[in-house]
């Protein structure tokens, strides 16, 4: 489903020295596959992420998102990758300015999905990550937790191919975490391809899924039911 | 289509409305942009309105010959007024009517009135006024025609070496405001959009987070800046609305105020004359710099 073939990603500092953030990565992701992609701070967890939502593009080598190289889409593919996807992020991400409702239901909306599936689809995922209360408040209503399920709800309600989730228990609570782990493997038992990017070593090592293990930009892992060891 | 506009429409009128500190700031600094370039018009008008009354008040005279017959007068009024489309009006004076003109404004000045009752006679000439669009060349080329041997025989003289220095000061005068005014409406116009820009490169900042989250999760890029387009329509259009307004207000009270500065000029009378292009300045200016403002501001977060 997606593959990276010799990627280098390089950023230039401010004065112009190069920063080699990932240095020749090769790997794969099947489909319906639980990933999880681990690393000390700066072993470039979220540069990997970026490039798989298109964000960026490699400096060298190829990523593929099914046959799509992603250095030579235009726009519009790029987008309906991206709304294939779905992500929690650690810092949520979220449209301060819409309510609960409206976040989750602009998902739909990007995809123009008629009012009345929308409205069905979010009161679905709402309950299930149990903010149905919630639903005319605006995100700095809620605690860190309750905004947190509020961006999972927001990567679940259209059914995404795949969801990546970028160190999103970061911020929460051992219960919080817990709570979206579990719903993370909910999802990939229901057959979705799960990203999981973090440096949270016990939620790692509950696991028991392939594990692609990154330091200084570089694979030094990648385990079928690998541990959190660095 | 209709659905994604309608979705546009509704995510930019939210925007609006819950932004309430950005949006009133925004509108403010274009309103006091559009009220600006009003300002300038409204100065247009009163230039426009003073250089005509200076212009109208010079003229030439042509004066004939004692005995001249009036059917030659006109015969050169007529030419005259073929010479060149620059020549705004030539008005025939009679003897009769030169010598009425001359009683009714000095019927107060006895020592006058007993000096032309002992001269006997009409001591006018008659006269033919030549007032053209102010440009002392216009004037200089009628004086040389009317000096030319074939009018020589019927007119005695012409008076624009006299008032050659007063139609030139008054001309460099009227063309100077004009130059200025533009110079200085420009970079005053200049100045406006580039606060306004500003303010709204500020409102958008604001919500740069905002775009990213929006372009991770997909949404094509019209669907990211539509919102903030329509939000510059509607700051555009409010501030319209809240121009006009003041304008009209202004306009209808300062009109007894400006009328004693500039006699005759009715700045009530000139914003209804105007209304249409009033309309077209103000709404043309607020939206357009709103509508672009947001294009290029939501254009660089895109890119990036």
């Amino acid at each position: 489903m997606i593959k990276f073939n010799n990627v280098t990603k390089i950023y230039s500092d401010p004065n112009g020295t190069p920063n080699v953030v990932l240095e020749d990565i090769s790997f794969g992701i099947k489909e319906g596959e639980f990933v999880s992609i681990v690393g000390k701070s700066g072993a470039g967890k979220t540069s990997l992420v970026r490039l798989i939502l298109g964000l960026e593009i490699p400096t060298s080598g190829e990523i593929y998102f099914e046959n799509v190289n992603l250095a030579d889409a235009d726009a519009s593919e790029i987008q309906k990758i991206r709304r294939r996807i779905g992500g929690i992020y650690q810092d949520y991400r979220l449209l301060p300015k819409k309510t609960v409702y409206e976040n989750v239901a602009y998902i739909m909306q990007v995809e123009g999905r008629e009012n009345k599936e929308i409205e069905k689809e979010v009161a679905k995922v709402l309950e299930v990550v149990g903010l149905e209360k919630k639903i005319n408040n605006f995100p700095d209503e809620l605690s860190g937790g309750q905004q947190q399920r509020l961006a999972v709800a927001r990567a679940l309600v259209n059914h995404p191919d795949i969801i990546i989730a970028d160190e999103p228990t970061g911020n929460l609570d051992p219960y919080n975490t817990y709570e979206v782990i579990s719903l993370l493997q909910k999802m990939n038992q229901s057959g979705k391809t799960v990203i999981l990017a973090t440096h949270n070593r016990e939620t790692i090592n509950k696991l028991g899924k392939r594990v692609i293990t990154l330091e200084d930009g570089k694979i030094i892992r990648d385990e079928a039911e690998g541990r959190f060891i660095i | 289509m209709l659905t994604s506009l309608k979705r546009v429409l509704t995510f930019a009128t939210n925007d609006f409305s819950r932004n309430k500190g950005i949006s009133v700031a925004a509108v403010f600094v274009l309103v006091i942009a559009i009220m600006l370039v009003s300002g300038l018009f409204f100065f247009h008008g009163m230039v426009g309105y003073l250089t005509s009354q200076i212009q109208n008040k010079i003229d030439i005279t042509a004066y004939f010959k004692d005995g001249t017959q009036e059917q030659d007068i006109l015969n050169v009024k007529d030419e005259i007024l073929k010479m060149s489309p620059n020549i705004k009006g030539v008005e025939y004076i009679s003897q009769d009517q030169a010598l009425a003109s001359f009683n009714e404004k000095h019927k107060d000045d006895a020592v006058l009135a007993k000096a032309l009752q002992e001269v006997g006679s009409n001591p006018f000439l008659p006269s033919l006024n030549i007032a053209t669009n102010g440009d002392p060349e216009q004037y200089a080329a009628v004086s040389n025609t009317l000096q030319t041997a074939d009018y020589s025989k019927l007119i005695d003289k012409v008076d624009f070496s006299e008032k050659k220095d007063t139609i030139e000061k008054v001309y460099s005068i009227t063309s100077n405001i004009n130059l200025y005014g533009i110079l200085f409406g420009i970079i005053l116009v200049i100045l406006s959009i580039l606060v306004v820009f500003n303010t709204i490169r500020l409102a958008i900042e604001n919500s740069r987070e905002e775009i990213r989250t929006m372009r991770i999760v997909g949404a094509s890029d019209w669907f990211v800046r539509g919102p903030f387009v329509v939000q510059g329509i509607i700051y555009g259009v409010v501030s319209f609305l809240i121009c006009i307004l003041l304008s009209g207000l202004f306009s209808y009270f300062l009109s007894s105020k400006i009328g004693v500065v500039l006699p005759g000029f009715d700045m009530f009378g000139y914003f209804l004359t105007n209304w249409w292009i009033f309309v077209l300045i103000q709404l043309g200016f607020g939206v357009w710099v709103g509508v672009i403002s947001a294009v290029i501001v939501v254009k660089k977060h895109l890119d990036t």
